[in-house]
Order: structure tokens, then C-alpha cells, then sequence
């Protein structure tokens, strides 16, 4: 039976791994991204997720050094994000050692793009992230881009199902209203897009206890859930979470004794 | 020395990094010239075993090799009895055909045809799912039944031999063939180098294979010869 599978994501700024609280405030240093993926992938974590958050706006690449470093250290898959904005830079980040390259802003700018990336490098490859804002004017989520500062005014069931046309094979799906608050996943949110789409959804943005990781996997149908604060600063471990979601029916990767 | 076949389609980074994980020297083979200047240097001994990555379309991925030489060069290599390891799209390349965007020929290497997961579960099928070990074999060995594999496919074999099937994996109303293997010639649907290490074990059991082979060839031949000649055409 295929596993859900539990996601801690770095978010990495000027070579560190962040922790932030909501998209716009605060900042705090988490640790080195090469040292915890070892940590992580040795732990029981299913995959990585590593976001380049100033890649973007500073109009470059994902550090290429970080992600060879990390790739080394690990044998799980690993999905990179971060100033993705050519069929190129996808090319590099495999290069690289990334399994899965992760666009968002330039997605939005450039459908086509996901497309491209889709033929040259297979669907397996392409995450399209989608950041959503319940927006109270249209009642609905919206598409967020620039992390979280510009609305696009587009539907986001609408956008997933175009991209997974355009060939996404995944969507990474963050609750921009939850993110940060460890109040729990967007559960509404996140099972209707899931249900929308027949390509995996990874939910992310809310995680805080390990009951949060249990409802979006089974009311939210997530197919993976993502954390980055809650094991960065030990308050639940990938291990604890398993074994709760796993003691309550959720089939995982169970490598421990 | 284990030979990673790449016509420039794959991201081979992960499959290098894993077999030299467990300890294996690797060498990467573009093309057809590639491989034959190893084999002129006088390293076609060294080469024990031949790795087929891939990602990507199974069509692209046919005429890449094409392209780059290396049909006739598979085709030797399954013919002599050196172990061949296709991994996921590479294991899909070893078969007869596709029908991944229209139909395609394949290796023809084991007998079956790559078919398209159908609607009722997510495409692609992507993650670790647990494996059912079918019939044992020196690739599999130190594995068990319930260890956990990472796979990322939208399409799957359906092999005409059930007995090829080495391992499998259920998703949905499908049984996947997780592990193949007929003779030398072996295949993985999932991804062993990023499969933590149920997926390292499946690389050194490979790694050991190929050691076996050259050990043997070695002792039949008294001396090893390069024997590796190209002849046929694609």
C-alpha cells in the first residue's frame, strides 16, 4: 500500500535553515540545511523539502552549493525550491541533485513553463506550489505569489487543475492564512484541492501538534504533509508523528524497531 | 567498475552517488564511442555491470539511446551474460513496447508492455510503498516483505511472465512489478538510490552480482579477454 508521507521543508536564507513565523515576520535561525537533512533523512523523514526563500527576490537560482551538500548527505528524495523561473534553472537543480524542482511565482508569470519542464524532464519532477489566501472579497482562495505579497486574483482549484494539465505531477499546497500560526492545517482547503486533482498534494502551513499531521491525511485527503518550525525546534519529531498517525490507521514508512 | 549508461536525458547524479554509497567505482557512458574507448583502454573487464537509468518519456528516452549508439551496445551486453540494472524508466526500457504517448518499441529485453495507471488512483504513483517479495533472488536479498520503497511512475509493466517478477508492490487494484529479473538482465520500478536503506541493499546486491559474474567469467576463461565487440545494428 503507498504510505502518506511526512515532509520537514527548510526554509533557507543566505545559506541557513529559517524558521519564520507567517510569511512576513520574524525570523530565527534553525540550524545548517547539510547537517539537518542528515539528521532528518536519518530520523525517518519521507522526502526533503529545501526553499531558497531570497532566491526569488533577489532574482537567482537556488544556492547550487547547498543543494549538492544536501543531496549528497541523504538517500531520500529531495525537492528543491526557490527562483525558478527557466527550463534551465530546472535543469541546474537536477543537476545539482535535486529529484523534484518546485516553482511558484514563475509558474503564475509562465504557465508554459510548467510544461516545458514537464516534457524535457517528465511530470515526476515538477512541483508547482501554490500558496492560498482565503479572500474574503471573492469568497474563495486565492493564488498568492512573491511569497505571499501579491494576489493574482485567481481561483486556486482552478489553478491546480490547470496545472496539473500543464503537467504538474505534484502540488504543494500552503495554507497562507494558517502558515505559522501551529494552529493546524487548512483542512477545507486542502481536501478540496486534493479532491480536485488526481496528482499527489502536499499540505503544508499550520502544523503544531501531531493530531494536525492525523486530520489533514484522512479529513483533509492530503497524500503528504509538510512541517518546517515543529521539528526544527523538537516539539514533536517525524518519529512521534508517525506513531500517532500510524497507532491510528494511517499506513506509513515505519523504519524503526 | 559499474558502468551508468546516460544518453543525456536522466538525472544520474542520485544513481552515482548511490552506488558509490556502497563503495562501487562508477563510470559514466554517454555513447557507443564512450563505451568502446573503454573497452579499448583495455577496461572491459573492469566493467562489471551495466546501469540503465532514466527519467523522463519512454519514447525520448528510446531515441536518446538510439541517438547515442548504445541499442546494439544493451542488446551485447544482455547477450554475454553481464548483469544489466534498469532502474525505473530504464527497467520500463528493458520490455517490448509503451504505450506512453502512442506506442513505442522498447529493449525487448523481457517480455511484457508498459501500460498507463488508470484514473482510479493518483497519477503518478508517488512515494514509498511497501514491497512484496515474490520470489527470492541474490538482488533481494536482506530485503523482506513489508520493507519500503520510494517509486515516482505514471506508467507500469505488464509483464507477459509472471515468473520475471521478483518483487512487487500493490497500489490500488494494481500489482506493480516492483523488481524483474530474467537471467542478467534486472530492473527496479522504484527509485533504490533514494530509497534509504532497504534501497542501498538493493545497490549492494547488484554490486555483488556483478562481482559474482566477473569472478566467474574470469575462472571459465582462465585469462579475461576483451571479448566485447559491437556487430549488432538498431
Amino acid at each position: 500500500m503507498l504510505t502518506k508521507r511526512i515532509i520537514p521543508c527548510f526554509d533557507v536564507l543566505d545559506g541557513r535553515v529559517v524558521k519564520h513565523v507567517g510569511f512576513l515576520h520574524d525570523r530565527r535561525d534553525a540550524g545548517d540545511p547539510v547537517e539537518l537533512a542528515k539528521i532528518y533523512s536519518d530520523a525517518g523523514a519521507d522526502e526533503l523539502v529545501l526553499l531558497d526563500i531570497s532566491a526569488s527576490e533577489q532574482g537567482r537560482l537556488a544556492t547550487r552549493r547547498i543543494v549538492e551538500e544536501v543531496a549528497a548527505q541523504t538517500n531520500i528524495p529531495l525537492t528543491v525550491g526557490g527562483g525558478v523561473s527557466s527550463v534551465d534553472d530546472v535543469r541546474n537543480l537536477l543537476l545539482a541533485g535535486a529529484d523534484k524542482v518546485s516553482m511558484n511565482t514563475s509558474a503564475v508569470r509562465n504557465p508554459s513553463l510548467v510544461k516545458e519542464a514537464a516534457h524535457r524532464f517528465g511530470e515526476q519532477c515538477v512541483v508547482v506550489a501554490i500558496d492560498a489566501n482565503l479572500n474574503q472579497t471573492m469568497g474563495e482562495y486565492e493564488v498568492m505569489i512573491q511569497g505571499g505579497k501579491v494576489g493574482t486574483g485567481m481561483d486556486v482549484i482552478a489553478w491546480a487543475r490547470r496545472v496539473e494539465k500543464l503537467g504538474a505531477g505534484e502540488i504543494l499546497l500552503t495554507s497562507f492564512h494558517q502558515d505559522g500560526t501551529r494552529d493546524g492545517y487548512d483542512i477545507q482547503l486542502t481536501r478540496s484541492v486534493a479532491t480536485a486533482v488526481n496528482v499527489p498534494v502536499i499540505a503544508s502551513g499550520g502544523a503544531g501538534r501531531k493530531e494536525h499531521f492525523y486530520t489533514v491525511l484522512t479529513e483533509g485527503r492530503a497524500d503528504a504533509a509538510l512541517a518546517a518550525s515543529v521539528f526544527h525546534f523538537a516539539e514533536t519529531s517525524i518519529r512521534d508523528v508517525k506513531a500517532h498517525v500510524r497507532q491510528r490507521g494511517v499506513p506509513v514508512r515505519w523504519i524503526y524497531q | 567498475m559499474i558502468a551508468i549508461l546516460d544518453p543525456g536525458v536522466g538525472n544520474l547524479k542520485s544513481v552515482t552517488k548511490g552506488f558509490q554509497r556502497v563503495g562501487a567505482q562508477t563510470v559514466v557512458v554517454p555513447d557507443a564511442a564512450a563505451w568502446k574507448a573503454l573497452i579499448a583502454a583495455g577496461d572491459g573487464d573492469a566493467v562489471q555491470g551495466v546501469v540503465l537509468p532514466g527519467v523522463g518519456a519512454f519514447g525520448d528516452a528510446m531515441f536518446q539511446l538510439r541517438a547515442a549508439g548504445l541499442i546494439p551496445i544493451l542488446r551485447q551486453v544482455a547477450r554475454e551474460g553481464r548483469p544489466l540494472f534498469g532502474i525505473c524508466l530504464g527497467m520500463q526500457l528493458l520490455f517490448g513496447s509503451s504505450q506512453e504517448h502512442g506506442r513505442h518499441m522498447g529493449l525487448g529485453l523481457l517480455p511484457g508492455e508498459v501500460v498507463r495507471f488508470r484514473d482510479d488512483v493518483k497519477v503518478p504513483h508517488m512515494g514509498w510503498n511497501d514491497l512484496d517479495v515474490v520470489r527470492p533472488h541474490p538482488l533481494l536479498r536482506d530485503i523482506r516483505v513489508g520493507d519500503y520503497v520510494y517509486f515516482v511512475h505514471s506508467y507500469y509493466v505488464e509483464a507477459k511472465q509472471r515468473d520475471c517478477v521478483l518483487a512487487a508492490a500493490t497500489y490500488g487494484s494494481v500489482s506493480v512489478p516492483g523488481v524483474v529479473g530474467q537471467g542478467n538482465v534486472l530492473g527496479a520500478q522504484f527509485h533504490p538510490e533514494k530509497s534509504g536503506d532497504v534501497g542501498e541493499r538493493i545497490l549492494h546486491n547488484f554490486v555483488a552480482i556483478c562481482a559474482n559474474w566477473q569472478r566467474s567469467r574470469t575462472t571459465k576463461q582462465g585469462v579475461a579477454t576483451d571479448d566485447i565487440h559491437v556487430t549488432a545494428r538498431d
